[in-house]
This record gives structure tokens, sequence and C-alpha cells, in this order.
């Protein structure tokens, strides 16, 4: 057990460093000061501007310029992997010949893709070619981080001035700068340290081989390491193979796997630090931050606990749950030897927290609690979350909890010098309850149609949890599955890209609107009638408004679902 | 409109030629040129200069001279009707676990088979505790490793097959027993190709 708990251990400490660094680092990098890469990119990024267009990367943009440069830049982004996809059978780099991607298919995926979901109804190495692979898979893993990213900054930055936000930055120029200096340098080192690992790269793809007992296996390669990379430091999460980071090709050994947890965990958890240097209030950075890890270390035992204790179904079939050195024990079905329990709960926990979506173990065969850990990450969507948009949702409780409690003690709702009042509020919950609709509506429809209902792998309440996962995936951009569940139809296909539409991009704009309304009001200085918001006192209430909504939210969905399975499992029951 | 359309499509194109064209072949030269076999798939070969498979990806072993790596779920197309699939284990053009859950019937039939095949193939395993990984499926259905209980539950299998002493295979288990990353991350673990390969070079058997 305390090899587990070691790992554990390790596993948050690193990414605790990592992201003081990398936060000190972005901050540099968002407020235009040097840093150590200038030399090499401001010719490389001023070349970049000059093939844009020196005046659309030069010019100031207000909340709604940038949303719909954004929103144009995107839309532009999705029609392109769309086409690559649906024409891969006439493009080059596809050895094993396959056709174009039917265009349901195809609508999912772009739109999937360029959200930074990754959501996946294809099994990659079966459906897409090498090309594909990287045309409309790996380019969009950039820039889809990179766009929740700078809406992120922008936010931060209508929250530091009080001239109507005339300039929150220029969309072009933050791309590329944090395509230039964050991601594609890591993405270097980190792709090449992975085909050091044995994560395969190459343009073949495939290998047929005489087995040692007699027999032939096609094995499937590809490039393979380049797109784990951004994969995984873009919290994107969309695999080369059907089972991601489960595959020993895309996840050799469990030092990659420790390598790709702090990836995904490095840009979120870093940006938390970049606030605190943008503000310059480290206070109120460290409160957010305490918070988030505090919510990170309880998910995540909630799943490694259970994971490691395995199921009275194991048990009564005679099977060892208990870890020793010669075995990881645990409920093992869906998690490979090289993790054990301890890798693949911590990497089930991160991906979920981070909502990257790739998976190194079949949530779908968790414990009932261990996928109720996951799921319930990504319906609150702020436990870190992902890149840019889950600090927002984090600011969106935060701004509700302010609300409420001013009103509550009579103190004046200020966040960061900056009034909150009826407009920001109405936005806010806007923004709030879109995710919940998009979530239990689609999963109640499912479950009343003989369409939604025939495409469940599992019986019982577990097949309903697999709906609802589905669509919470969706709606939080995460992208992860309870793989049972046959996507791949016209109704889950369609009903799907739209969710993740929604869970995207309204949310985005209303917030957006809120920097718009925020940048035009004073900053006040703070006085006695101010609720401070970076004590631990608000910390626990802003924990508190998380639960408290959270809870209201989806607690009867979760009862009908994993907790339900809980108690079924428990007293023996098979579906 | 046109105002948003031009640096959009012009953004769309540089962004794609440098992140979808430009560093996926970068990456894969510069991945060939360091790292050639891991790049081309870790391939492995019999003595006999023949590719026999990746160190990485598990093989399906059922002759009971060899070890056996744990339940595979992966699937191929079923040759008589290409809508449905057939069982396949080790299947690596198509990576796939179970998606079973802990309350799924399909699972605990699955288990209860799979444990009466293993007693029937190996008697003394008869109402032993097993294992976890040599009952589950795993996560990729390609899993290479079974932990170092499984292979030493197997070992007396394998050694009575091949005519050898047991703990002469039992070393051998032992010798390609791989301890956790630096020590630390990840668990145990005996790779299932690597340990046959050990198992035929030092006590052969004639197929």
């Amino acid at each position: 057990m305390s090899h587990l708990w070691l790992q554990i251990i390790i596993t948050l400490i690193a990414t605790l460093a990592l992201s003081l660094v990398v936060g000190r680092y972005l901050a540099r990098v968002v407020t235009d000061q040097k840093t150590v890469l200038d030399r090499v990119l401001d010719p490389f990024d001023n070349l970049l501007y000059r093939l844009i267009g020196k005046q659309a990367c030069s010019q100031a943009m207000n909340w709604k310029s940038y949303t719909f440069h954004m929103l144009a830049t995107n839309l532009v982004m999705a029609l392109l992997i769309y086409l690559v996809l649906i024409f891969q059978n006439v493009l080059p780099l596809n050895p094993q010949h396959f056709a174009g991607m039917e265009p349901m298919q195809a609508f999912n995926t772009a739109i999937s893709f360029i959200t930074n979901t990754n959501w996946q109804s294809y099994g990659g190495e079966s459906t897409l070619s090498n090309f594909s692979q990287m045309a409309a898979i790996t380019f969009p893993m950039f820039t889809s981080a990179a766009t929740g990213f700078v809406v992120a900054i922008a936010f931060i930055r209508a929250l530091l001035v009080s001239d109507g936000g005339a300039n929150l930055g220029n969309f072009y120029r933050d791309l590329i700068r944090f395509t230039t200096r964050v991601l594609l340098p890591v993405v270097v080192l980190l792709s090449l340290f992975l085909i050091w690992q044995g994560v395969p790269q190459t343009l073949d793809a495939s290998v047929v081989t005489d087995t040692l007992q007699g027999g032939h296996q096609t094995l499937t390669l590809g490039p393979v390491a380049a797109q784990e990379a951004i994969e995984n430091l873009g919290t994107n999460g969309g695999g080369f193979f059907n089972v991601n980071a489960a595959h020993p090709f895309q996840n050799p050994s469990a030092l990659s796997n420790f390598v790709l947890m702090l990836l995904m965990a490095s840009l979120p958890a870093a940006l938390v630090v970049m606030f605190g240097h943008m503000i310059r209030n480290h206070r109120q950075s460290t409160l957010i931050y305490g918070v988030m890890a505090l919510m990170l270390v309880g998910f995540l035992l909630l799943c490694v606990i259970p994971e490691q204790a395995g199921t009275p179904l194991l048990t009564k079939l005679g099977i060892d749950t208990h870890a020793s050195a010669l075995q990881a024990g645990g409920n093992m079905e869906g998690k490979e030897v090289r993790f054990g329990i301890a890798q693949s709960g911590l990497y089930a926990a991160y991906t979920t927290a981070f909502t990257t979506g790739s998976i190194n173990s079949m949530h779908d065969s968790f414990t009932p609690l261990g996928g109720l850990s996951t799921l319930v990450q990504m319906m609150l969507q702020c436990v870190f979350g992902g890149k840019g948009v889950g600090f927002l949702n984090f600011l969106i409780y935060g701004l509700i909890g302010i609300f409420v409690a001013g009103l509550m003690v009579g103190r004046a709702p200020e966040f960061l010098g900056k009034k909150i009042e009826k407009r920001e509020i109405i936005l806010v919950s806007l923004a709030m309850l879109i995710h919940p609709l998009v979530i239990l509506a689609p999963s109640a429809w499912s479950m009343v149609v003989p369409y939604g209902v025939a495409a469940l792998g599992n019986a019982g309440v577990h097949g309903y949890s697999e709906v609802l996962y589905a669509f919470t995936s969706a709606a939080a951009n995460n992208g992860s599955a309870f793989g049972g569940l046959n996507a791949n139809t016209p109704w889950y296909n369609l009903a799907i890209a739209c969710v993740i539409m929604i869970g995207r991009y309204p949310s985005i704009i209303f917030l957006m609107a809120v920097a718009g309304s925020l940048a035009a009001k004073p900053t006040l200085e703070p006085n006695i009638g101010t609720l401070r918001t970076d004590t631990p006192l608000f910390g626990i209430w802003w924990l508190a408004t998380i639960v408290i909504v959270g809870a209201l939210t989806f607690l009867p969905a979760l009862v009908l679902g994993p907790i339900a399975e809980f108690f079924a499992m428990n007293k023996h029951l098979l579906f | 409109m046109i105002k948003f359309l031009s640096p959009a499509l012009r953004v769309t194109a540089v962004t794609f030629v440098l992140c979808g064209l430009a560093y996926p072949f970068a990456i894969t030269g510069i991945g060939q040129l360091l790292f050639p076999a891991q790049a081309n798939g870790s391939l492995v070969q019999s003595p006999e200069g023949q590719v026999i498979g990746s160190a990485l990806i598990g093989q399906q072993w059922d002759a009971p001279q060899w070890f056996h790596g744990r339940p595979s779920a992966t699937t191929d197309t079923d040759p008589k009707d290409p809508l449905k699939t057939v069982p396949s284990p080790y299947n690596a053009a198509s990576s796939s676990g179970s998606n079973l859950g802990p309350t799924s019937q399909a699972l605990s039939d699955r288990l209860t088979a799979d444990r009466h095949a293993l007693e029937q193939a190996q008697p003394e395993l008869a109402g032993q505790p097993l294992p976890a990984d040599m009952l589950t499926t795993s996560a990729s259905g390609l899993d290479p490793d079974i932990s170092p209980a499984n292979a030493t539950l197997q070992a007396s299998r394998v050694a009575q097959q091949r005519g050898v002493a047991l703990d002469k295979v039992l070393a051998l288990v032992q010798a390609n027993t791989q301890a956790p990353s630096l020590g630390v991350f990840g668990e145990s673990r005996a790779n299932v190709l690597a340990l046959n390969l050990a198992l035929q070079r030092d006590y052969p058997v004639h197929q």
C-alpha cells in the first residue's frame, strides 16, 4: 500500500513544483516581458505575423472583436478538418487505403477537435490515415488549446483595466505567441522523450510479424509520438489508437505515464500561478490554487481507494485483490499491469480534473465510486479544468459566491476592485446553467428512445451511466468515455457534437461579455465595507458554493447512476 | 465579414503548416535518426533473424509450454458479416478493452468460464486465490506484461511441459521480472514475450 501512496505523493508534489515554474514563465509571455527564447522566436513570430497580416496582428481588440476573431478562426479551422477527414481517401499518406470518413462522423470529429474536446466516435488505428492523424488531429490540438488559453488571458486583462477594455490584447498575436513560446518548444522535447520510451513515430502504417507460437500479428504504427505530446500538454486527449494512452505504443511505461500526467497538469495549474503574477496578488491565486488542489486530492482518493479495494464480483470468484510486491491487486479489469492501480487511478483523476480526456484504463470498468469521481470532476469542470476554461469556470462559481455572500452579510460584492452587479450575475448564471442543461436533457432523452438505448454496452444502471458520462464528457469538453457505449450512431454523433459546441462557445461568449462589462468599471480601492476574496474564510465559502451548486444540479442524476450501482454491487446484483 | 475572414483563413493556413505538417514531419525525421528502434515499433527478432513481434505489444499464447499473457478483449470484423465483430485476442490492429462494469452479468460469466478453463489446464490452481491480472482483461487488449505472481503460478505448468525443474523456470521468471520504473512508478512485471524467448533459448521444445 505504501508503494501506492508514495506514487501519489510524488506526482502531486511534482505537479505543484512544475506549475510554480511554468506559471511564472507564462506570466512573462502574456505580459510581453523578456524570455529566454525571444532571440530565436521574435524574428520567427514576426514572420508569422506578416503572413497572417501585420494589421490584423497589431490591432487592439475589445471583447467583441476578440471573440469574433476567435469564432471566425475556429470556424475556418473546423471546416478544414472536416474536409481533410471526408477526403482522406484521395489525400496522401494513406497506405492502409482507408475510405473517407462518413460525413456525420466527420462533423462530430471536426467539432470535437476544434473545441479541445477530442471525443472520438471512431477507433483511430482502424479509421484514420497518417495524413489525417497529422492534419486533422494533431493540428487542432495546438490551436484549440491555444484558443482556450488566450480567452482566459483576455478575461484576466479585463479585470486589470478600467478604460472600457478597448484593448484586451490581440487574438492572433496571443495565439501565435502561446503556440511558439509555450506549446511547440515543450512538445518537441517531449515527443523525443516519448520516442525514446518506445512510442513509434514513423510514416509507415503497419508491420506484419510471425509470432513465436506460430501465428501472425499486424502491428499498427504511425506518427504517434508527435501527437501524443501535444495531446496531453494541450489537455486535448484524443488518442492515435482506440484505447488511447492505455495502448503500449502510446504509453509504454509507468515513467512515460508519469510524464504525461505532469504534461496535462502543467498548464491548467500554472495558469492559476500566472494569474497571481498578473494581478500582483499571490494571496488570491494561492487561495484559488488551494481550493482546486483540495478538490483534486479529494477526488483522487475517491477514485484510487475503491479501485484498490476491488469489487465483490472479483472477490467471489477467488481473485486476490490485495496489493503486494508481486501484484498490484485491486480492480484490474480494464487496467494495464505496468500501471497497476496507482498509475491508473492517478491518470483517471488527472485526465478528468484537467479535462484532458486521454485515458490509460477503461473508466467503464471502474468501480461505481471510482467512476463517480471521474464523472463529478467533469460535471464541476473547475478542479483546475481544461486550459483556460477551467479557470474561468472556477471564477464563475466565485462570482456567484461573492454576490450571494455580499447579499447575506451586507458587504459590497467586489472582485479585485470590480463591483459585481446584476448584469454580470445574469451573464454568469447563464454561462453556468448551460452546462447542466446540455448534460441532463440529452441524457434523459437518450434513455427513453430506442435509438438511444440500443447503443448501450452494459445493462442496468451502468448502461445509463455510460450515457450520462458521454454527455458530461462532451459538455465539459473532456472527451473521455465510458467506452462501452457505441457512440458512432447518427443520434449520438449529432447530439454529442451539438452538446460539445454549446458546452464550449456560448459560455465563452457570456464570459467575454462579463469581461467587457468588468473592464468598463472603475477599479475600487478596498475599504472596510469590502468583502475580502483572498482569505481562507472566503476559500471555504468558494468551495461551499461549488459543492452546493454542483450537488443541487447533478445529485439526482448521480443517484440514478453510479450511486445506485454502488448499492447494487454491494448486494451482489448483476445486470 | 471579410474583415474577420481574411486573417482567419491566413492564421489557419499558417498554423496548419506549422503544427499539422512541419512539426510531425520534423519529429519523424529526428526520431528516426536518434531512436530508430523505438520509432519503428520496438520490433523483436528471433535468433534466426525473423521479426516475431514488438517488445511492447502482447501476443496470444495458448499452447501449454508457453507463459500466457492476460485475457484480451480485442475483436475483429466477422468474416461472415462485416457489421459484426468476433473475438480476436491480441489483435494489434484494433485495440480495445472489455468495457464491462462491476455489476455486469457478462463479466461474471466470462470470469467464471475463464477460471474454469484455467483450472482444466492446470488442476492445482483449483480453489486457489488467483492474481488479479490473471483473469481480468487489460485496457488495451495488448498488455505485454503479467504480474510476477501470475508468472510464478504458471511456472509449474511450463516446467512440467518442458521437462525442466521448477526452480529453473522460477529463476527465469525472476531474471525477466522488471522492477517499477525508477524504483517508484508503476508495478513489477514480467514481459511475456521476453520470458518465452528466454524459455525457448534455454529449454527449447520442438513445436
